[in-house]
């Protein structure tokens, strides 16, 4: 059936900021719709409030909206572009939830625009829980006993007759946001009133447990002409229990007979035949273990996370071809492009193995609560493909990027017998490693399966590799022996690690290196073809292996090899992918052959489009050097992954693989700080005061002598990971005894923290030229994690001589440093003075933000310069780059609600998750819209409360003063009330927790608070109240701000959007009031 | 671990770990794409005497299992895997694969590259070769010992049932001429309540008339439709006269006998991923196959045959249809076992055929 002619103009929603649960996956599912439908000549619009995107790069659709995904704005950008068809299932639960709501409110009726791909109807029978539970019943499929309930009181009436363990699930919420499982009252209650909380329609499904079977998942695809095909199941190593998206999953399943896969692909052709869906569509079960009985758990009627891993395992696009489908064509007539030679109605076929494991933000929220449940807590993922479990498994493992390369974490051989057993009972982020160490300690292997309830055939995998261990330790090397190792996936670091922990304590991973290289025992690399190389495939998408046959052929053109940046983490996330793609098209664009390395699903890099090789591999340095000897390449460019790139520069260098751009000497003076301290002496540019420690003694010392607060963080650590300001001796000890092991090998810095405005800058340099595209100015002040702040182009206060300054000093920072490619740097202007906090010679988060609004494409431009080019042939000259006439702010967004036990106070340590854009004619509006975007309910009026720290007093009055005269209410605890009393404002009282009520999480919990207002007493001694507010806050979706320079841009732009209610003024001359009649 | 060697007669040698049976066998070597399924391909008739591949690298994970044979007894000669599993984890599972193959002389060998052998078969078509666990002999030995073997003769009269016997149902009685017939055909007429009789390969249509029969279904088999002449001869007196099934092999002994022809694909189509294309309304199945032939398109014209489906992907025929008479054929395994149920229908479609044919008046259409 050939394509729906009666369409010419498609609207395309995507899924907005990275937050847990919806991350880079909707990128490269928006970025392939919007490719797929412009390849058959439709008009292509899209909307999407995430920069960060390579979807929203103007080159993707016909016209681009950076906008806030809410009814009013869709609607807006509906009304001026009528369009003929609406594509809602490619933006995940963001994207899907918009077309509801534009359904619903008769805009999609009005404008006369039809609904693509999957109907509503469908969308409300696989969401609506009631109406999912009746379709089930009719098509004869099993789903666990269940109630739909909308109070508290009908949870307590379901127990009562199923009993615990229950499940709770909200409605219409991502990544199972507020979900849970209750084993007893008060957690049944507490789960059931957040999860109502969190539905937009205050319902949620409770349901009997079936924790502890197999979960499976199946990917399935239909056409309007009802043709079926399953792209891929996947199987949970983790069983049913734990969120899929916080499982370790591999694909296809290991453990299912045949009888068991067909039954349940049977199920899921059912259902999306009735759902009568046109595009993907993804299928939970629970499969019990020891009979045919299985439960359909959950169906998305849309592209989903899993669809993006099942598209990467697989090689099928099916992003791709979903909005092929979605505009009217079918799979038998579209060619699987992958083998270029036959269609895209068929099942593939794996030979190896995928193993996706999650990426946790534990390492940035060392307070949250790591246990592993129905809320997805996981960032990011990695996946590793090997020819069998073992060896993806453990490529999987060394991609995560924590320190690990095999299945030992440091530590965990020290937990006490109990300790270990409680913990594989109750799954956490460690489990897998939790689960290695108990085979080291020689325990039963059935009492290991009944803690853990995963299966066999994965416990006897692990148990296998744990063995292997042993044998490393003790069993000379030889050829054969060597090989086996190798085929299993260990890398040379781990045998020799563990050879020096047996017999041979001199082995290093270079010996093992040169054992393999004299004998010969080289990775092969195999291609992901989706048919098991029963036809030949075009397609330039391999891993690597310890096989026998290469399929790679080296070709004679010249290649650049450019690392990625691995999995979505708080610190490093998709604006690095958008980088390393926009790296990519610039070498294919310069002539050359652009190969990519990296191990994220989620990612526009690793769609086999993107280069011109794509090697799914880990970001290893043995991985990456044998992509080199492969390969032979120029170079490798790795300024585009991020640090993880970075890191791998000093080791490629050692190796002999020369760095294309910026070379290592560039990165250490920047990186370290002696050498760095020294360049900014000569280049006479101010930086604050600091010195690197190595004792406590000694920190008091120098604390002191800069004078409090200071900034401390341990040396060589990523991101602002245990950064913190401290005020005072006390704070300063704490810190030592708490956060860090201070001791030579680990000495701690120590900087004066600069209280002022903070500026950011990313720069090109081709070792001549600087280009200055843009300078982005802070909302909140230094202190604040860069990544956290809001940030403003053009900058809203600075002088232009300020900005001549900042430009100069960032041109001689670069032509210092010869960078070749990108650099970006962060100042601080204090007391008039501008110093430099940070420089970064590598393309930074900020990158796709300003490439978008300075229209300068950075990274192309870069990539170019990186090549040879020089940026005054490219048409570019030194110096800032003109301003835009519109604003636009760049918003954080934060996943809060979805980690308990994380305190949401903003500090030098970044905790958002993702970003929103907001671009207008002026500065209020465009925060407005980046506000709104990010997520912010932004009421017109009603009550703010304030609960201030000393420090902060003075300043608050006049912000306070402002909302009071734009009509909101104030509302105050003690201290803070009485200042602002004393200025003269009228405030209402509110109490801390344990002074009387209403206190602030009475307010909170009633719905009478809209924004609340907490700024922290000091430093970042664990406050309890002030935590409970700030969590509470977040889980009762209330905006609650912890800096007063969030605050005060929030009253600018409600004063600039607030119409005033100003009294008419007086007659020059005469008195107020009635003229009265003269007296006399 | 003992050592094995996987010997192709173009040259090419593997060596991996023996599991199962120890010896030295011979065949023609194939590949299965599928992922799942492999006790019943170990069991299809259709393998007899060859050496199967299974491009899915783990094999033996969930076991060998007491419901998932094809036949009573294996016909395959030689099984060869990238890693066999050594224990077995399903609640079905009775045995692990090693022991299994071993209790059936079936020598396996694992370790090797099965993507690689897989390649030489796609781009070199499917060829003989030899599986050894004798440790002392060299490739060259080996690689004339392949060289010189036959593959398997007569391989139908081999896996064929050497007597009639019949499952008794209430139903419509149905004959079933057993050329390799996989279990999955006699359980799903017995689904439907027919009275399966099962007859030998070489019976005649006289003796499958003295049956009386409300249909006749020609099952799968092995080997070269060509090889059977007379089973063709049989099949061209019954057309017309019983309304007639052909599954696989059969498929291909309905075309020859209504005077089409056919050929050796290059290394044929076995998986459980295929997809065909039902002419008439466009529809697209996924398909389970294993077939090394093919009914010739070109043979079709002169004919009394429809082409009723074809291979999505190189537009083979994959089904058959008599223009005068009850009969038609697939090219794949409706039956499924392994691979997928979605041309299940066929089975009713045979039996509503059967139905209208003993009771014209009842005008229900017949496929």
């Amino acid at each position: 059936m050939p394509r729906n002619d009666n369409l010419r103009k498609i609207v395309v929603i995507g899924s907005g900021p990275i937050v847990i649960g919806q991350a880079a996956e909707f990128d490269y599912a928006g970025t392939q719709a919007c490719q797929a439908l412009r390849e058959e000549g439709y008009e292509v619009v899209l909307i999407n409030s995430n920069p960060a995107t390579i979807m929203t790069d103007p080159n993707m659709a016909d016209r681009v909206y950076i906008e806030p995904i809410t009814l009013d704005f869709v609607a807006n950008i509906i009304r001026k572009e009528r369009p003929d068809g609406l594509l809602p299932t490619l933006g995940g639960q963001t994207g899907l939830n918009m077309a509801v709501e534009l359904a619903k409110h008769g805009v999609l009726e009005r404008e006369n625009v039809t609904l693509l791909g999957t109907q509503l109807s469908a969308i409300q029978q696989a969401e609506d829980r009631e109406q999912f539970r009746t379709l089930m019943r009719e098509l004869d499929q099993p789903i666990p006993e269940s109630a739909i309930i909308t109070n508290v009181a009908q949870a307590d009436d379901f127990v009562a007759t199923v009993g615990y363990p229950v499940i709770v699930r909200p409605a219409f919420t991502l990544g199972g946001t507020g979900g849970g499982i209750a084993h007893s009252d008060s957690e049944l209650h507490e789960i059931v009133t957040l999860g109502l909380r969190y539905s937009p329609i205050g319902q949620c499904l409770i349901e009997r447990s079936i924790a502890g079977m197999k979960e499976i998942e199946y990917e399935v695809m239909r056409d309007r002409h009802d043709n079926c095909i399953v792209v891929c199941n996947m199987e949970n190593i983790d069983p049913v229990g734990v969120h899929t998206g916080d499982s370790i999953v591999v694909a296809p399943s290991q453990t299912l007979s045949d009888r068991e896969y067909q039954m349940l692909r049977a199920a899921s052709l059912k259902i999306i035949r009735a759902l009568k869906i046109e595009g993907g569509c993804n299928v939970q079960y629970a499969l019990d273990p020891h009979s045919y009985q299985y439960y359909v758990i959950e169906v998305n009627p849309r592209v989903s996370r899993s669809s993006a891993l099942a598209s990467k395992a697989t090689g099928y696009p099916i992003a791709k071809m979903a909005a092929k489908i979605a505009v009217g064509y079918t799979l038998d007539e579209l060619r699987n492009p992958v083998t270029g030679q036959t269609y895209a109605c068929f099942e593939p076929a794996l030979d190896y193995v995928v193993t996706k494991i999650p990426r946790w933000p534990f390492d940035k929220f060392v307070h949250a609560n790591r246990k592993l449940g129905t809320q997805m807590k996981a960032t990011g993922e990695v996946m590793a493909i090997g020819r069998t479990f073992a060896e993806s498994l453990h490529k999987a493992v060394r991609s995560l990027e924590v320190g690990v390369h095999r299945l030992f974490i440091k530590g965990t051989d020290a937990i006490p017998d109990d300790k270990l057993e409680g913990r594989l009972r109750t799954p956490d982020d460690e489990r897998l490693f939790l689960l290695a160490e108990a085979f080291r300690r020689g325990w039963d292997f059935e009492d290991i399966h009944q803690m853990t309830a995963i299966d066999r055939w994965f416990l006897h995998e692990i148990s296998q590799l744990i063995a292997m261990e042993k044998r490393i330790q003790h069993t000379p090397l030889t050829p054969s022996f060597l090989r086996e190792i190798k085929q299993l996936g260990f890398p040379d670091r781990a045998i020799a690690e563990l050879r020096q922990t047996g017999e041979r304590t001199d082995m290093t991973e270079e010996d093992v290196r040169a054992h393999r290289v004299q004998w010969n025992i080289m990775p092969v690399y195999k291609t992901v073809d989706t048919c098991a190389a029963e036809f030949s495939a075009s397609t330039p998408y391999y891993y690597g292996t310890y096989d026998q046959e290469n399929e790679v052929i080296r070709t004679d053109r010249p290649k650049v090899i450019v690392l990625g940046s691995g999995p979505i983490r708080i610190g490093q996330g998709i604006e690095f992918d958008y980088s390393t793609v926009h790296a990519v098209w610039a070498i294919r664009e310069a002539g050359y052959e652009a190969i990519i390395v990296n191990n994220n699903p989620e990612t526009v890099s690793t769609d086999f489009n993107t280069s011109d090789r794509l090697y799914f591999e880990p970001l290893y340095i043995e991985d990456v050097l044998h992509i080199v000897a492969q390969e032979q390449p120029l170079g490798v460019i790795v300024q585009f992954g991020g640090q993880t790139a970075i890191n791998l520069a000093a080791a490629l260098q050692a190796a002999g693989v020369p760095i294309l751009g910026s070379d290592l000497e560039s990165i250490d003076r920047a990186e370290n700080r002696q050498k760095f301290e020294a360049l900014l002496r000569t280049l006479a540019i101010a930086q604050p005061l600091g010195k690197t420690v190595t004792s406590v003694d000694e920190a008091t010392e120098v604390a002191q002598q800069l004078g409090f607060p200071v900034l401390v963080r341990p040396s060589y650590v990523l991101g602002g990971r245990a950064m913190e300001i401290v005020y005072n001796v006390g704070e300063l000890s704490h810190y030592m005894a708490n956060a860090v092991h201070i001791n030579p090998h680990h000495p701690v810095l120590i900087d004066r923290y600069m209280q002022g405005k903070e500026v950011e800058v990313d720069a090109i340099c081709d070792g001549e030229t600087v280009l200055v595209p843009g300078i982005m100015e802070h909302v909140e002040r230094a202190g604040i994690h860069s990544g956290d702040s809001i940030a403003v182009y053009p900058p809203q206060t600075l002088s232009t001589e300020r900005k001549v300054e900042i430009v100069e000093m960032t041109s001689q920072i670069a032509r210092a440093l010869d960078v070749k490619g990108l650099i970006n740097i962060q100042f601080v202007i204090s007391k008039g003075k501008v110093y430099v906090i940070e420089v970064n010679p590598r393309s930074s988060r900020t990158v796709p933000f300003l490439s978008k609004v300075t229209g300068v494409p950075m990274a192309n431009v870069a990539t170019q310069v990186i090549l040879g080019e020089k940026l005054a042939d490219l048409g570019y000259s030194n110096g800032l780059w003109a301003e835009d006439d519109h604003v636009s702010v760049k918003v954080p967004v934060f996943s809060f609600a979805k980690l308990r036990r994380v305190d949401t106070t903003l500090g030098p340590e970044m905790k958002s998750t993702g970003e929103v854009m907001g671009r207008d004619r002026n500065f209020a509006k465009a925060l407005y819209k980046g506000l709104l975007g990010a997520g912010m309910k932004i009421p017109m009026s009603g009550n703010i409360i304030a609960t201030i720290s000393d420090k902060d007093k003075e300043e608050a009055i006049d912000i306070f003063r402002g909302f009071s005269q734009l009509g909101y209410q104030l509302y105050a605890t003690q201290g803070t009330a009485e200042s602002l009393r004393q200025a003269g404002l009228h405030v209402k009282p509110v109490y801390k927790l344990h002074e009387g009520t209403p206190t602030i999480l009475d307010m909170i919990r009633t719905g009478k608070a809209q924004f609340i207002v907490n700024t922290l007493t000091k430093g970042k001694v664990p406050e309890r109240d002030g935590f409970r507010i700030r969590r509470d806050a977040v889980e009762n979706g209330v905006v609650c701000m912890t800096s007063l320079d969030t605050v005060l841009a929030l009253l600018t732009m409600l004063q600039a959007i607030h119409f005033s209610a100003t009294q008419m003024p007086n007659f020059v001359g005469m008195q107020a009031g009635l003229p009265r009649a003269e007296e006399g | 671990m003992t050592t094995a060697k996987l010997v192709l007669e173009d040259g090419t040698y593997f060596e991996g770990y023996a599991f199962g049976a120890l010896g030295n066998v011979t065949g023609e070597i194939v590949f299965h794409t599928g992922m799942t399924g492999y006790q019943e391909v170990l069991t299809d008739p259709s393998y007899a005497g060859q050496i199967v591949t299974m491009t899915y690298p783990h094999i033996g994970n969930y076991g060998i299992t007491r419901d998932d044979d094809e036949a009573n007894r294996p016909a395959v000669h030689g099984f060869v895997v990238r890693q066999h599993s050594e224990i077995t984890s399903n609640w079905r599972a009775k045995r692990p694969i090693g022991s299994w193959l071993q209790q059936w002389g079936i020598v396996g060998i694992s370790g090797v590259d099965t993507r690689m052998i897989t390649r030489i078969i796609r781009s070199r078509g499917t060829m003989r070769a030899l599986l050894s666990t004798q440790e002392d002999v060299t490739i060259s030995q080996l690689l004339d010992d392949v060289r010189q073997s036959t593959v398997i003769q007569h391989p139908v009269a081999q896996v064929s049932t050497p007597q009639m016997y019949r499952c008794t149902g209430t139903g419509l009685r149905i004959v079933l001429v057993d050329f390799g017939a996989k279990g999955g055909i006699v359980r799903e007429l017995i689904r439907r309540q027919c009275d399966v009789v099962v007859v030998p390969h070489n019976t005649t249509a006289e003796q499958v008339l003295a049956l009386s029969p409300d249909g006749v279904l020609l099952s799968n088999g092995p080997g070269d439709p060509n090889d059977v002449p007379y089973a063709a001869a049989m099949v061209r007196e019954i057309i017309g006269r019983i309304p007639l099934f052909g599954i696989c092999l059969g498929h291909q002994l309905f075309a020859l006998a209504c005077g089409a022809t056919t050929s050796k694909l290059a290394f044929g189509h076995r998986g459980s991923n295929h997809p065909v294309r039902d002419l008439k309304t466009g529809q697209c199945y996924i398909t389970s196959q294993n077939h090394g032939y093919t009914v010739n398109a070109d043979s079709i014209a002169p004919t009394r045959l429809a082409v009723t489906q074809i291979n999505n992907n190189d537009l083979t025929i994959e089904g058959l249809r008599h223009l005068d008479a009850p009969a038609f054929s697939v090219q794949y395994h409706p039956e499924a076992s392994p691979g997928p149920d979605d041309s299940n229908y066929l089975f009713d479609a045979f039996l509503d055929m059967v139905r209208t044919y003993r009771h014209p008046h009842t005008q229900q259409e017949a496929n």
